[in-house]
């Protein structure tokens, strides 16, 4: 259920780490929990966010939620295809990428879970 | 409210058992969704699908003095209510505010029915025991738990529910009712709904809900009946413009104010909130509820304000992306001297500036 080549926040995202970038979303779980997404508000390229600063918003039909960064970084990429596909997110929250973060403190990794710990904590 | 203190319906269990995602809502333990509100609120617009409102409160009023009663107690004129009819109607404070929306049912000359929403029940019954104690021979009496409520609502309803009784459904037009069984079921068949779409709401002993439900469930299969929550139902509402107690109207907010004049019966001789509604009716009101179409990217929900020129001058009181309209949609009251189509407003969307215009009502039409 849970890609093993990620790292998960309590927060319910995914982080998909490349060199000294990473790929952010939001876990099955969190898709789950939201039910159908109708929108997602993406940050802009070039934007700095802090470990645990909101950098978007998602909402469903019911509710919206706010999107936390997992660790310190600058994007620099943003998944626009989002933006006219939220559904996305639902069909498939683990490829459903938000954001590319270039890494500014990659030792915060660390503090986040594993696939095993994150599937204990949502089961 | 802990989970424990919720009420449950007779369908609680089949809910949970069936996979559905439960919330509360007005006290009680109800289905948000099954496969996914998208999903079942196209089933509900394209073929058919099935709610457990059985939440829905139920008084009854009945006795020699009860028209009399009635015609004082609610808004719209039940002189036009036949035996076999129900009615969109209000209880109304003497300001002309909301104490509730509901539905009349005359079950017989003297015996009245009203359907009212779960979470104000208790107020609705108090409210009426209190004007029903110096009024003739009437008995009042709260028969909620007497009833569970099934709706099926979809262009395909009456296809579905038709095998299941020996009741002619096409001869039951819409806003009557017919008793008779229904899968072996005592039942009482209303062509009324909250969707916007033709269909039935099923009221049966609650021991019997489980069965129908079933039944229902059965007959429906093949035409793609989809078992539906809380959720759709409210998006359904929405495009059909269907005000919704708690949020688009209640004590604060008169009959009028909410676009329900037409539910005041302005001929009646006299009934609670009279004095008000008229005076309204010849002064004006200052706001009123309207259509509002979101014209940027974003959504506007209940309690976002709505801003002109720098200043807040109104407020969503309902809203989220349809799935029909595919747009986002609100309701929202703002002034009666800007209310026209195509004026526009920003919604303040968490502290974001979305622009929004005024758009006639409803937004979904079958």
């Amino acid at each position: 259920m849970y890609p093993k080549d990620r790292h998960y926040t309590k927060d319910h995202e995914w982080l998909e780490v490349s060199d000294a970038s990473a790929r952010v979303g939001i876990t099955d779980y969190a898709q789950q929990q939201l039910g159908d997404v109708v929108f997602v508000e993406l940050p802009e390229v070039g934007q700095v966010f802090e470990q645990g600063a909101q950098f978007g918003s998602i909402e469903s039909v019911k509710a919206v939620s706010d999107l936390y960064c997992p660790v310190a970084g600058r994007v620099v990429e943003v998944n626009g295809t989002l933006v006219d596909h939220p559904e996305r997110v639902n069909a498939d929250p683990h490829a459903a990428w938000m954001i590319v973060l270039e890494l500014r403190a990659p030792d915060q990794m660390s503090g986040l879970l594993d696939a095993v710990a994150y599937a204990e904590l949502v089961a | 409210m802990p989970d424990s203190q919720l009420l449950k319906t007779p369908l609680c269990d089949r809910h949970v058992s069936m996979g559905a995602k439960m919330v509360p809502f007005g006290g009680w333990q109800m289905p948000l969704e099954y496969s996914g509100i998208t999903e079942e609120h196209l089933a509900v617009r394209h073929t058919a699908g099935l709610f457990d409102v059985s939440h829905m409160g139920e008084i009854e009023i009945a006795g020699s003095d009860s028209f009399d009663l009635v015609q004082r107690l609610l808004t719209n004129d039940a002189r036009r209510l036949e035996v076999g009819q129900a009615q969109y109607s209000a209880l109304a404070t003497a300001e002309g505010t909301v104490v509730d929306d509901l539905l009349l049912y005359r079950l017989g000359d003297d015996h009245f029915k009203l359907v009212v929403n779960a979470a104000n029940v208790g107020a609705d019954f108090s409210w009426i025991q209190e004007l029903a104690t110096d009024a003739g021979d009437v008995f009042v009496v709260n028969t909620s738990s007497r009833y569970a409520l099934i709706a099926v609502q979809g262009p395909l309803a009456l296809e579905i529910v038709q095998p299941l009784t020996e009741v002619e459904l096409a001869s039951v037009r819409y806003y009557r009712f017919a008793t008779g069984e229904v899968a072996g079921v005592r039942a009482t068949l209303s062509r009324t709904g909250y969707t916007g779409e033709d269909g039935f709401e099923i009221f049966v002993p609650p021991s019997a809900a489980v069965r129908l439900w079933d039944a229902l469930l059965t007959a429906g299969k093949s035409a793609g009946l989809k078992p539906c929550g809380l959720g759709a139902r409210d998006t359904l509402r929405l495009e059909a413009a269907m005000r919704l107690y708690g949020q688009d109207i209640d004590r604060t907010t008169t009959l009028l104010e909410a676009g329900l004049g037409w539910i005041v019966g302005w001929e009646k001789q006299s009934f609670i909130g009279q004095q008000a509604l008229v005076q309204q009716r010849e002064v004006g009101v200052a706001r009123k509820l309207v259509g509002l179409e979101m014209v940027e990217r974003g959504i506007a929900r209940h309690g976002y304000p709505v801003v002109s020129g720098g200043d807040q001058v109104g407020v969503v009181t309902s809203g989220t992306r349809t799935p029909s309209v595919k747009k986002s949609i609100s309701l929202a009251y703002v002034p009666s001297d800007r209310s026209a189509l195509g004026t526009e407003y920003s919604v303040d969307a968490r502290g974001r500036l979305l622009r929004a215009k005024v758009v006639s009502l409803p937004f979904y039409k079958r």
